[in-house]
């Protein structure tokens, strides 16, 4: 499904330059249930930038089934992102302008899709996430649980293969953050891959895979024994 | 993405802060209203002086003697060979004696314009027989007291009378009515251009004990040879007269040229003005789209993150921007429509606001919305998601 390799992602060039990823070789299969862990800076976002398509890498190479994607140009990254990645964020980033259902409905319009079809598969994404009835409200009329919840909603909606979420506990209490956990195992269960990114071990163990990096260097990669 | 959800996404951020919208568009609101307004008097304000000066005559030109005691003297008969000779360029040839006599039927006592003239006014002057008939060739010989009246003349002395062959008291002489003229003026008012009567020339000489007749007009035989014709006209006047400051003469086929040129440099003008002004107007667009841009990059960067490409995120911004600007532009339209029926109603004068200049304006609005739009569009189009996404 992935293939990373030996990719670099330098800052500042030159003088004092930063390695946010500094060599990383990377392999995750279809339906795999991965986490990356590191402390905060160690380059976590930064890959995890570089799986979504949303950034590109200063040096080595990065496949998505079999495409090489980091040569590719603007726009072709933005149809992947639509219709392979689901990104879920710490900070949810849902458009407040927006109602809830027409923030679930925009990846299917950059998809192009007609407007009963885009309302049908939104409702349907957002009952999935248990947010029934909640359509019409705007995102800051909602707590940070539910908020999260429509951001899944989102990312769910056009039905990609690569789920990443980046730190989406990090903002909420441990009672709605283990709901959101426990919406990512789901989803795995369902056939997506997941990548799960997070500083905190204990999260990390709903995966199967963990990743640890540090300093933009993987450093270990095993399966999780469930307790 | 279409256009139509990029025109529901547009007004949705418009109206998302109503203020702000409207002071932008403010610009465009005043710059189209400018344009139409002032377009609008100038095009009724033309309007109403050539119809003025048509109404005066058709390809006319005419000579008046100047100086208050000259004793110099245009005689006709020079003047009607003038004609006879130069059949292409004149028609015919009427002379115009004026006074200001009283006129009396039954116990109505006022004095009106008297105009002496000959059977050639009536074409020249545009003025038309509603009934009856004119003064003729046969009047002048003769020195008939045949008199035509307007429509004042007629409303005033002769109410709900048939005037024809009825008799009129002028300074005190008997004359018969036998014609009366179409209403030149809507009112038909005292001292309009309905308030006269036309006698024969050589009549008048008699009555106002005044032979020397001050002005001839001729009526060319087309406006283009009119220039030609009052070469003509001024040759020979130089030659009898031996002054050209014993004469003035007057072209109005050339009037009307002056008039439209007046016009024309007026237009460009204050279609200079309101041009600047709409140009402000864009300006004020282009920096509130900018400012709109940087408060929504996070907006652009989760757009770009969950698929929009660049080409989506330039559309929805152009698309604000026009609808900015056309409903600004739509505002201004029915300002224009208003603000000139207004004006031209504290001015005397009947101004609506024509098609034209408001599809004019129309496009004008549309056009600054693109042109203005495109670059802060284009900024927002070509921000990296990571970066957005990091804004705060
Ligand atoms: N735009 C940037 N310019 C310079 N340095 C950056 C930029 N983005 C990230 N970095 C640096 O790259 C490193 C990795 O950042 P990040 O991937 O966000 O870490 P994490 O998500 O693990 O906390 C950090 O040291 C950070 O300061
Ligand atoms: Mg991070």
């Amino acid at each position: 499904m992935i293939r990373i390799e030996n990719m670099y992602k330098i800052y500042n060039m030159g003088d004092n330059e930063v390695r946010a990823l500094d060599g990383v070789s990377l392999h995750i299969g279809a339906n795999e249930f991965v986490s990356i862990v590191g402390p905060s800076g160690s380059g976590k976002s930064t890959l995890m930038n570089m799986i979504g398509c949303l950034d590109t890498p200063t040096e080595g190479k990065y496949y998505i089934d079999g495409t090489e994607v980091s040569q590719m140009r603007d726009d072709q990254l933005a149809e992947i992102r639509n219709r392979k990645v689901g990104f879920i964020f710490q900070s949810y980033n849902l458009l407040g302008r927006l109602t809830v259902l027409e923030n679930v409905e925009l990846p299917l319009i950059y998809a192009g899709l007609a407007k009963n079809e885009r309302r049908h598969l939104a409702k349907e994404a957002l009952k999935k996430v248990g947010l029934e009835g909640r359509e019409h409200h705007r995102p800051n009329q909602l707590s940070g649980g539910q908020q999260q919840r429509v951001a899944i909603a989102r990312a769910l909606v056009n039905k990609p293969s690569l789920i990443l979420a980046d730190e989406p506990t990090g903002a909420l209490d441990s009672k709605t953050g283990e709901e959101i956990m426990q919406m990512l195992r789901e989803i795995h269960q369902e056939g997506n891959t997941v990548v799960l990114i997070t500083h905190d071990k204990e999260i990390a163990k709903n995966a199967k895979r963990m990743i640890s990096i540090h300093d933009g260097k993987i450093f270990s990669d095993c399966e999780v024994k469930y307790a | 993405m279409n256009i139509s959800q990029a025109v529901k996404m547009a007004i949705q951020s418009v109206t998302s802060n109503k203020m702000r919208s409207f002071l932008t568009m403010l610009g465009i609101i005043i710059g189209v209203a400018a344009v139409i307004i002032m377009v609008s008097i100038v095009q009724a304000t033309t309007a109403r002086i050539k119809a003025q000066m048509e109404n005066m005559g058709t390809n006319m030109i005419s000579v008046t003697l100047t100086g208050r005691n000259s004793t110099r003297n245009l005689d006709i008969n020079d003047m009607q060979k003038l004609v006879a000779d130069n059949p292409d360029y004149f028609i015919c040839v009427a002379p115009t004696i004026t006074g200001n006599p009283r006129i009396k039927v039954g116990t109505v006592n006022e004095s009106t314009n008297l105009i002496g003239s000959n059977q050639h006014y009536s074409s020249i002057h545009n003025a038309t027989v509603e009934f009856g008939r004119f003064i003729s060739e046969q009047d002048c010989i003769t020195r008939r007291k045949v008199v035509v009246i307007g429509k004042y003349i007629q409303n005033h002395y002769f109410p709900g009378e048939d005037p024809i062959g009825q008799i009129l008291k002028v300074s005190n002489q008997v004359f018969t009515v036998v014609g009366v003229l179409e209403a030149k003026t809507s009112t038909i008012a005292q001292g309009s251009q309905d308030d006269r009567i036309i006698i024969p020339y050589t009549t008048a000489q008699r009555l106002l004990r005044n032979a020397i007749i001050r002005t001839y007009s001729f009526q060319a035989v087309s406006a283009e040879v009119s220039e030609k014709a009052t070469d003509k006209l001024e040759e020979l006047l130089l030659k009898l007269l031996r002054n050209e400051n014993a004469y003035r003469v007057m072209n109005q086929a050339e009037m009307l040229e002056n008039v439209e040129t007046m016009t024309e440099t007026m237009s460009l003008m204050l279609g200079g003005i309101a041009g600047i002004s709409l140009l402000v107007g864009g300006i004020g667009i282009m920096n509130i789209m900018l400012v709109s841009v940087t408060e929504r990059t996070r907006e652009i960067g989760i757009r770009k993150a969950i698929g929009a490409r660049r080409r989506s995120i330039m559309t929805q911004f152009l698309i604000e921007s026009i609808v900015v600007s056309c409903l600004g532009g739509i505002i201004g339209i029915l300002l224009g429509i208003v603000g000139t029926y207004l004006v031209g109603r504290a001015i005397n004068l009947e101004a609506v606001a024509t098609a034209g200049v408001m599809i004019l304006s129309a496009g004008f609005s549309i056009t600054i919305g693109v042109f203005f739009g495109w670059y802060p569009a284009n900024k927002a189009s070509k921000l990296d998601p990571i970066d957005a996404l990091r804004f705060e």
